[in-house]
């Protein structure tokens, strides 16, 4: 475990239970995941028994206990996206990479993820990569989003 | 930006601000809002700067980014003050133009301006265009006018104004009293009002108290509070510094969920700014009052927007919500009273403290006060952000805000109040929107979201889609929302699967009086909406997929058959590279044909078509 890594996030905050979510959030943000050891660190560090922060680690849908991908993509499926498509998106993305939902892809590139509204509905099919959101996504235009990422 | 140290002060300030404003100076304000931000606001601000430093317009002319200008649709739009020229779809290609013909030579460019899509009239001033024109926008006022990361900015527009008036001219008790008789009520869903809210907890016997902004906007298809926590966020600070004032917290939290990044920025930098200039901290304005706010972020999880669920989540714990009573008013985060509004709420909290409650009282309806902001999207030509008096139609928001539906597609239903929400039917249109009044046909205000579906909408799936959410995003603490939602969603497959029976109707029904009276939270109680309401009014078309096996709309997958059309197939194999199953086979540039065994009725094939050559039946 890098404990210098762990320490520069620990330091940001009082060490009081209820910072149970920040740090276990500033921890997948910085990590891509939580990591076992990190995990045992944090339960030892505020005091909050291992059971609870497994309980948040698998409750919140952001949180992931296995390693993710280099590039998140995250289909909406909010109603107005579900109507306009967005399942058909899930589907194709699903195929190309060959990765189901919720995982991440063999040579580690794409996690695929859906998620319940990215708040861009009047411009939806709505995806998002990373951080940067793609407008009316149709199945069509899917290959040439995939290549800005595939290296 | 100085620290204020009184509201003198801060009054001077603003004296100097607008002294130096020079209303005659030319303004672009490019929208980043949630609608055009994916659609390149960023590249086309960037576009504006590069061509205005090449006319030497810089400093002569005011760029800025602005919050979201309601037009989604049609973005990315530019407005230009002060002569209110609103351009629509701009992208980088058109900046040299407008620069040129707009802010050089005084023209307009006249393929930039909006059309009417019945009329084919043409407006380029944002006033005479219908969707705007109809609107009464209190909360969304400055959305289009300031930027948002700009305290000077929202100080010009009169922002902090209503300290004065709480410190210094009313004791917390007269703010309760006023917000109570303007008869606000909460934006987040319930509609229970503010006024009231606030006394129950300022009343509580415990010394310390919090108030807390609800920005979870969990509702799929709703993004207003969005918009405003990005396009305003000093509102909706404001308004939690006069709540927290009327209660006597010393301490408040914004909840924001965790896909809206770019609202937690805007709030963080809003409320370091607010501290810096002396609105948060200790001593505020030398009032003796004390505040400060604490941003916490959502990690995915819906079921955080309900309030007690919120609570427990600030807390470090799992999102389950508990029976209420004890309403957090009495007994919130870490077992103290605690007010918790939405977002809209707190927005509208500045305006009514500066207004007075008797302005407020006079917009609406008789037990609905003021304007409700919706987002209108799905199958309506202007989809976007509106904000309209309450008591206006749903025909109004549909047809004379929003254009009406595209393609000369026929009206089906609009959906309200997110999964807790019912579907309307047509022989609603001219209903006035109001919380009172959306109960009775079946629905709820909820948070705002209004999705519109035309023909092309199945509303057994819609319901199925809304079951399905709230399954995954039942926390599954009470039986009859974990195990209800479970079997709802089972029979919901059976029917879409064509392996529906007709007694599948009336059990859905029993299910949903068990769920609706037994459920611990809104979660459970409300999830009924979406299947009562599509079985009242869509019932034909439960019975065509039950009875005869088919969906009318063309939706249920399994319920679908693909064939390909040999005569109009050019054999061009980009269905045969999408199907992920490899059921289409045929030689290139020769038809193709689609082996119904191996189908799984995807609609890829169909989607990739570039020649309607896939049919659906
Ligand atoms: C399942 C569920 C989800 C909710 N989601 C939200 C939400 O995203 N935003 C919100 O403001 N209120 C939401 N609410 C309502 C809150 O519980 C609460 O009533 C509201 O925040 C109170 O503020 P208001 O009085 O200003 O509306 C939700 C309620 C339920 C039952
Ligand atoms: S439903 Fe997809 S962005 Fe809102």
């Amino acid at each position: 475990m890098d404990e210098a890594r762990l320490e520069s996030i620990l330091s940001r905050y009082e060490g009081e239970p209820y910072d149970l979510i920040p740090i276990l959030q500033d921890i997948q943000d910085n990590y891509g995941f939580l990591p076992k050891e990190e995990v045992k660190a944090v339960a030892r560090r505020i005091n909050v028994p291992i059971t609870q922060v497994y309980s948040v680690a698998t409750f919140y849908k952001m949180f992931s206990l296995i390693p993710k991908g280099k590039h998140q993509l995250k289909v909406c499926l909010g109603t107005t996206c579900h109507l306009k498509g967005g399942q058909r998106l899930v589907d194709s993305l699903s195929s190309r990479l060959g990765v189901e939902v919720g995982y991440t892809s063999k040579d580690g590139q794409f996690s695929l993820e859906t998620v319940g509204c990215l708040g861009s509905c009047a411009q939806a099919p709505v995806m998002m990569v990373d951080d940067k959101y793609h407008a009316r996504v149709t199945v069509d235009k899917v290959p040439k989003i995939l290549k800005q990422y595939q290296t | 930006m100085p620290r204020f140290e009184s509201v003198d002060h801060l009054t001077q300030y603003r004296r100097q601000l607008k002294a130096k404003f020079d209303p005659e100076q030319p303004r672009v304000l490019v929208c980043a809002g949630p609608g055009c931000l994916p659609l390149g606001s960023e590249e086309v601000a960037q576009a504006f700067k590069e061509a205005l430093a090449e006319k030497g317009l810089n400093g002569k002319v005011v760029l800025k980014v602005s919050g979201c200008q309601g037009l989604c649709a049609r973005g990315v739009r530019v407005l230009l003050r002060p002569r209110e020229i609103s351009y629509q779809k701009v992208t980088v290609q058109d900046v040299p133009e407008i620069v040129e013909t707009t802010l050089v030579n005084g023209g307009i460019v006249d393929r930039l301006i909006y059309q009417d899509p019945a009329s084919q009239e043409k407006f380029s001033h944002k006033g005479e265009i219908p969707f705007y024109k109809n609107q009464q926008p209190i909360v969304l006022r400055k959305l289009d006018i300031i930027d948002p990361e700009s305290l000077d900015d929202y100080l010009l527009m009169g922002g902090y104004r209503s300290l004065r008036k709480i410190f210094f001219e009313m004791t917390p008790e007269q703010v309760i009293d006023l917000v109570e008789r303007s008869g606000l009520r909460g934006r987040g869903g319930a509609g229970f009002p503010t006024g009231r809210k606030w006394r129950i907890c300022r009343e509580a016997p415990e010394a310390v108290k919090f108030v807390i902004c609800n920005g979870d906007e969990g509702d799929p298809g709703a993004f207003m509070d969005r918009a405003v926590m990005e396009g305003d966020p000093h509102a909706v600070i404001e308004g939690m510094i006069v709540g927290a004032y009327a209660i006597g917290a010393r301490q408040g939290h914004i909840y924001v969920r965790h896909e809206y990044p770019l609202a937690v920025k805007r709030l963080k930098l809003a409320i370091e700014q607010a501290r810096d200039a002396g609105f948060l901290g200790n001593n505020i304005l030398r009032s003796g009052f004390n505040f400060d706010i604490k941003v916490s972020q959502g990690s995915g999880a819906f079921v955080c927007g309900e309030e007690t669920a919120l609570i427990a989540s600030i807390e470090g714990f799992i999102g389950e919500p508990s029976p209420r009573p004890p309403y957090p008013a009495q007994s919130g985060l870490f077992g103290l009273p605690t007010v918790i509004n939405n977002v809209e709420t707190w927005a509208n909290v500045p305006e009514i403290i500066n207004m007075g409650g008797d302005w407020y009282t006079a917009i609406g309806t008789e037990k609905s006060k003021g304007t409700k902001v919706f987002s209108l999207v799905g199958a309506v030509n202007h989809t976007g952000l509106v904000e309209v008096p309450m008591g206006t139609t749903l025909r109004q928001i549909i047809y004379d805000l929003g254009g009406g539906i595209p393609d000369n597609k026929a009206f089906k239903a609009v959906q309200t109040g997110g999964p807790s929400g019912g579907c309307i039917p047509a022989k609603f249109l001219d209903l006035p929107v109001d919380y009172d009044s959306l109960q009775e046909v079946g629905s709820i205000m909820g948070s705002g979201g209004m999705i519109v579906m035309d023909e092309t909408s199945c509303m057994v799936d819609v319901a199925r889609y809304f079951i399905g959410f709230l399954h995954a995003e039942s926390c599954g603490k009470c039986t009859p929302c974990r195990e209800g939602l479970t079997q709802l969603k089972y029979i919901y497959n059976e029917i879409i699967n064509g392996r529906g029976e007709e007694w599948h109707i009336p059990l859905m029904e029993e299910l949903c009086a068990a769920m609706g009276s037994a459920s611990i939270c809104g979660l459970g109680q409300s999830a009924v909406n979406p299947v009562l309401s599509t079985l009242k009014y869509f019932r034909d078309e439960y019975e065509a997929h039950i009875r005869d096996k088919k969906c009318p709309a063309l939706v249920c997958r399994p319920l679908l058959k693909y064939t390909i059309d040999p005569e109009t197939c050019t054999g061009c194999l980009a269905c045969v590279r999408e199907c992920p199953v490899g059921a289409i086979t045929g030689l290139k540039k020769e038809a193709q044909e689609i082996d119904q065994e191996l189908c799984i009725k995807c609609g890829l094939c169909y989607e990739m078509c570039q020649f309607d050559a896939v049919k659906r039946e």
